[in-house]
């Protein structure tokens, strides 16, 4: 996994909520045995007309955003499916950071383990960001995850929480299987104690 | 830590119950009892076990079953569709490399992954369950804790039996007073949702109590536990009773004898006790509760059958008031039009949250000697396993099913998320037993109203919405 140090783009606004995995990557692209080129397939239903040609009204068609690094978007983004394509998608279209006011959580969960950074946000600092993510190409923000900031094009800053064992893996680009395996004697003994139970 | 006289909830006994390791900061390594695993979320996990040399640490604990993907047409001629076939044919190597068991879907025990480990008895009271499908919280039904997860994880749970958790809140759902005729479990957890919104779980694991709850079959148990992640929780549960040991008692994968008798006495144990504490607790009255239609395209956009599309425009905050109108024009309706008034193309029942043998008996009851509305464009029925389509077909269900006109498919998730060829048409409008109403989710542009299945049965003969409490 890429580690995730800092990160400086313009931020790319979508001003809806409960953004659902069916819509960050719907259905027909879930056919895939792999984990990668599911970029174009990202927002397709928002992003394409029917006939396939680009929705010009789409925030990521827009020449200011077509290589945003930073997703600014609405509240509970990720609900729904449990499907990690849409991490893949993100991350394979180029976005590595999305801001929200709350993530669903199994959405958040697999931005971890594909070294994409969600940020919690107070609707109060979503609103700024909004403001600075319409500005388009005229504003950058740049995320420090050492420092849990936000720099917006003002020199102003926000500051974000996030579990420091997922900070910590996030920075070093860690594998969770790999730690867990570190950790095989305990899971050998728990197996132990569990064999004693006739049932389970 | 909680200390071991400290007052517990359920969910904090079965977690307590399966820490492997904690670290300091609060991170648990949580030991995983059952994994359920299907084709559209594997494919990957299993080729990074070959890209390391890892093998699957518990081939036992684990169960491969297809069932989004695939045809709901006869399956004997294999399948026309070739990514479909594909990634069937990878669960199907991936299975027996590996050396877990298998259903395909050719076998009678085949179906959606969340119908098959309750009747399996693969799910069981106390356990951890997890597949990578967040309506893996039907199984909490059971008294299992049970959550979906995304493929890195599937990928983590085969390599190590185990998942890196942290502590989830603990919330209360609590339903009391009776259910009106008429009224079911799906009613209920789609007012659930209505009342605490999409995000109302998010960090949450949902234990739902009351007498409401007590009252509902284990078929309708799991209908309100499938749509906590429709409420933002990873994990719904119910604390197990008589009636789900009677459930799982004979099923192939349950315990015998003398281990059935050990369960028992540890099954017993699993109630939250008296005075445990919970981070939020929600009261809702059954008697309150009427039949629901959703209108928007979110879980939480639900109205009783008896009112009207609601205004967008009464809502403050910017970005919702938009969103909703969004949905609404997706939708095609306009605020204030009566939900009995809007006319529907397509009736699909089925699916996780609606596909057991319960949900079809109730179907058959209301179209039972009378004729699906022709203004429809069809009128489907996907039962939602093998053995739900043979139990069925044993009590006469498909003849009143085909006599009145709907289609009888084969099982699997079919329209619920429409993979396979059952999907909506842009502009089509159905009512749909599922439990997502998303854009695009049952078919590009296809619009999808959720209810239970009687009102789908309702809906069926009228061609619009009716009100069930009204029905004879």
């Amino acid at each position: 996994m890429q580690p995730f140090t800092t990160l400086t783009s313009t931020p790319a606004p979508l001003k809806v909520i409960n953004v659902d995995t069916d819509m960050i990557i719907p259905k027909q692209y879930l056919k895939t045995i792999k984990r990668t080129g599911l970029g174009t397939a990202l927002f397709a239903e928002m992003r394409y007309n029917e006939d396939g040609a680009e929705n010009p009204d789409f925030v990521l068609n827009q020449p200011a955003y077509r290589k945003s690094e930073i997703l600014v978007a609405g509240d509970n983004f990720g609900c729904g499916s449990s499907r990690e394509h849409a991490p893949w998608a993100l991350l394979d279209f180029g976005i590595r950071c999305v801001i929200s006011t709350s993530f669903a959580d199994i959405f958040y969960n697999n931005c971890f383990k594909n070294g994409i950074l969600p940020i919690v946000v107070s609707p109060e600092d979503l609103e700024k960001l909004f403001d600075d993510a319409d500005r388009g190409s005229n504003a950058t923000l740049t995320v420090d995850l050492a420092k849990q900031e936000i720099k917006g094009p003002d020199g102003g800053t926000v500051t974000f929480d996030i579990d420091p064992f997922r900070k910590h893996c996030l920075l070093n680009g860690l594998d969770d299987i790999g730690l867990t395996m570190e950790k095989a004697p305990k899971i050998d003994a728990f197996e132990a104690k569990l064999a004693k139970r006739a049932w389970a | 830590m909680t200390s071991s006289t400290a007052p517990r909830t359920l969910y904090d006994k079965i977690f307590d119950d399966h820490i492997v390791d904690r670290q300091e900061d609060g991170t648990c390594l949580l030991y995983i009892d059952r994994h359920l695993v299907h084709e559209v979320t594997s494919p990957q996990a299993f080729e990074g076990l070959r890209m390391t040399g890892r093998k699957v640490r518990a081939p036992e604990k684990t169960l491969a079953v297809v069932d989004h993907n695939i045809p709901t047409t006869d399956r004997k001629a294999g399948i026309a569709e070739e990514e479909s076939r594909i990634q069937v044919e990878a669960l199907a190597k991936n299975a027996k490399d590996f050396g877990v068991e298998y259903f395909n879907e050719l076998d009678i025990r085949q179906g959606i992954v969340h119908i098959v480990g309750p009747e399996q008895g693969f799910t069981l009271p106390g356990t951890t369950i997890v597949c990578g499908d967040s309506h893996t919280s039907t199984h909490g039904a059971f008294g299992a804790l049970a959550h979906g997860i995304g493929t890195s994880e599937v990928e983590h749970v085969l390599a190590t039996q185990t998942l890196i958790q942290k502590k989830a809140k603990n919330m209360l759902v609590q339903v009391d007073g009776a259910l009106a005729k008429g009224v079911t479990a799906k009613d209920v957890t789609l007012a659930i949702i209505g009342e605490i919104g999409t995000a109302g779980g998010t960090g949450s694991v949902i234990e739902y109590a009351g007498e409401a709850i007590r009252a509902l079959s284990m078929e309708g148990r799991m209908t309100v536990c499938n749509m906590s992640i429709e409420g933002g929780a990873r994990a719904g549960m119910i604390a197990p009773d008589e009636k789900a040991f009677t459930y799982l008692n004979g099923r192939p994968k349950a315990p015998k004898g003398a281990a059935w008798d050990e369960a028992m006495r540890y099954w017993e144990t699993l109630r939250t006790d008296e005075g445990a504490h919970f981070d939020r607790i929600v009261k809702l009255d059954a008697a309150n509760l009427p039949p629901i239609v959703s209108w928007g395209t979110s879980p939480e956009d639900v109205i009783s059958v008896a009112g009207s599309v609601p205004n967008p425009d009464d809502i403050a905050e910017e970005t919702k008031r938009s969103s909703k109108w969004r949905a609404l024009d997706y939708m095609g309706l306009k605020p204030g039009t009566r939900m009995t008034e809007i006319p529907l193309d397509v009736i699909w029942i089925g699916s996780c949250t609606n596909g057991r043998i319960e949900d079809l008996r109730a179907v058959a009851k209301i179209v039972e000697g009378k004729k699906i509305a022709g203004s429809l464009d069809y009128a489907m029925i996907v039962p939602g396993s093998g053995l739900v389509k043979q139990q069925a077909e044993e009590e006469g269900l498909d003849k009143i099913f085909l006599a009145a006109g709907f289609e009888w498919r084969e099982p699997g998730c079919s329209m619920c998320l429409g993979m396979n060829p059952d999907q909506l048409k842009p502009g089509q409008r159905a009512a749909s037993t599922s439990n997502r109403n998303f854009e695009g989710r049952q078919g590009f542009k296809g619009r999808t109203h959720l209810v239970s299945p009687q009102m789908a049965a309702a809906a069926a003969l009228a061609g619009h919405f009716v009100d069930v409490r009204q029905m004879g």
